[in-house]
């Protein structure tokens, strides 16, 4: 976007003296600076266009070389700076720290507030409004949301409490603890802490609704003559018998050993079978696999079409 | 998270023994750890307002209080409505 002329931004002649470009400056920054405006965002744009303009009209060098024609207004672009506006911070939970508190507590507000009363409130004193929900995210191990737990939850300075997470929470879930967020409006109720749950993933489960789903490896020779394993599930491992000839992917039903909730319903496990050679390549199961092989031939991509 | 020469670095036009003057005018608040100063962002955000009101706004020394004990007003009423809003 093409700057406007740095002399038209300040209201200035060209011939306009190096004490005169700072004393507009002066008086128009008083007037349109962001953090003494804040919430104006025409004060903000009005105030970024006349701080490059005076940076390039205040530089001598600049100025002249301005002049000249030899650089445009945008020459005058004012480096990014690595800090940001005060009223960012001033208006978020951080500018609790300036507040004015010996003059104007939150108190003495929510007493300004009251001065929206309802004049048809029964109490006829009027509006005692709810305090304002606060926000918060809570990373929780994925063993904890299936099985519940209590975690301490920090809400501040000084301020703890434990939080109990529900068995069978989901990942975005919120939970809301009553009374708990910001402080009520003259006399009313405080109001809630709503906490987002974000779920963890868990290395070798996975969650669909309330079932639990397992990927097995099991050996060669377990998946061909059977046998009786050990599986873990989200409480504790249980054993489980595959029958012989139980190939890779088929799946096995634990009934009951899903997400549990507090009313009692209770999803399954899929335990999912993956067979899996040994680490390293034996000569052994070679030699024996190249004779059986040659004399027992099978077709388990019969069926997909010849490509 | 600043300490006391990252913020004299980062912020143009402040020197040392300003910043120690707003510091001990409690201006700004920066936390003492081991006697350094830290600066957390609104502390830096605030020192580059001072700075700016002082020089480029030549605001003179007595009446920056009066500027920021206003502007502390007004933001902690905006704070307060903020925080209602989303009630």
């Amino acid at each position: 976007m093409a700057q406007r002329n740095p002399y038209d931004v300040l209201g200035l002649k060209p011939s306009a003296s190096a004490e005169e470009v700072k004393r507009t400056y002066r008086k128009l920054a008083k007037r349109h600076h962001p953090d003494l405006n804040p919430g104006n965002k025409a004060a903000e744009e009005k105030f970024k266009e006349m701080s490059a303009a005076y940076d390039l009209l205040s530089d001598q060098e600049k100025r002249a070389r301005f002049d000249r024609g030899e650089i445009d207004a945008s020459g005058a672009e004012r480096p990014q700076h690595a800090y940001s506006r005060y009223r960012g911070f001033a208006e978020g939970a951080p500018g609790a720290k300036y507040r004015a508190a010996e003059e104007l507590g939150p108190d003495d507000i929510d007493d300004l507030f009251a001065m929206f009363s309802r004049s048809d409130g029964a109490q006829g004193r009027g509006y005692r409004g709810k305090g304002g929900d606060h926000r918060y995210t809570l990373g929780v191990d994925f063993l904890d949301a299936v099985n519940g737990a209590t975690r301490r939850l920090e809400l501040g300075p000084g301020r703890a409490l434990d939080l109990i997470i529900p068995a069978g929470v989901e990942n975005g879930q919120v939970l809301r603890l009553s009374g708990q967020g910001g402080p009520g409006i003259s006399g009313g109720p405080p109001g809630d802490a709503l906490i987002t749950v974000e779920v963890k993933p868990h290395p070798l489960f996975r969650r669909e609704g309330d079932d639990i789903h397992l990927d097995l490896p099991v050996t060669l020779p377990e998946a061909v003559l059977g046998a009786r394993i050990t599986v873990p599930t989200v409480d504790g491992s249980v054993s489980m018998t595959i029958p012989p000839a139980s190939n890779s992917g088929k799946a096995f039903r634990l009934r009951g050993k899903g997400v549990k909730h507090a009313d009692g319903r209770r999803g399954d496990q899929y335990v999912k079978l993956v067979v899996s050679l040994p680490e390293t390549s034996d000569s052994e199961l070679a030699a024996f696999l190249k004779e059986w092989g040659a004399t027992h031939p099978y077709d388990p991509r019969r069926g997909m079409g010849t490509p | 998270m600043m300490d006391f020469d990252a913020v004299i670095r980062t912020i143009r036009d402040i020197d040392a023994a300003e910043l120690e003057h707003w510091i001990a005018a409690r201006w700004v608040r920066p936390e003492r750890e081991g006697g350094h100063y830290m600066f957390h962002d609104i502390d830096v955000a605030r020192v580059h307002l001072i700075a700016e009101l002082r020089h480029d706004l030549a605001i003179e020394e007595e009446t920056i209080p009066v500027v920021l004990g206003l502007l502390d007003q007004l933001y902690a009423l905006r704070r307060r409505l903020r925080e209602l809003g989303q009630g």
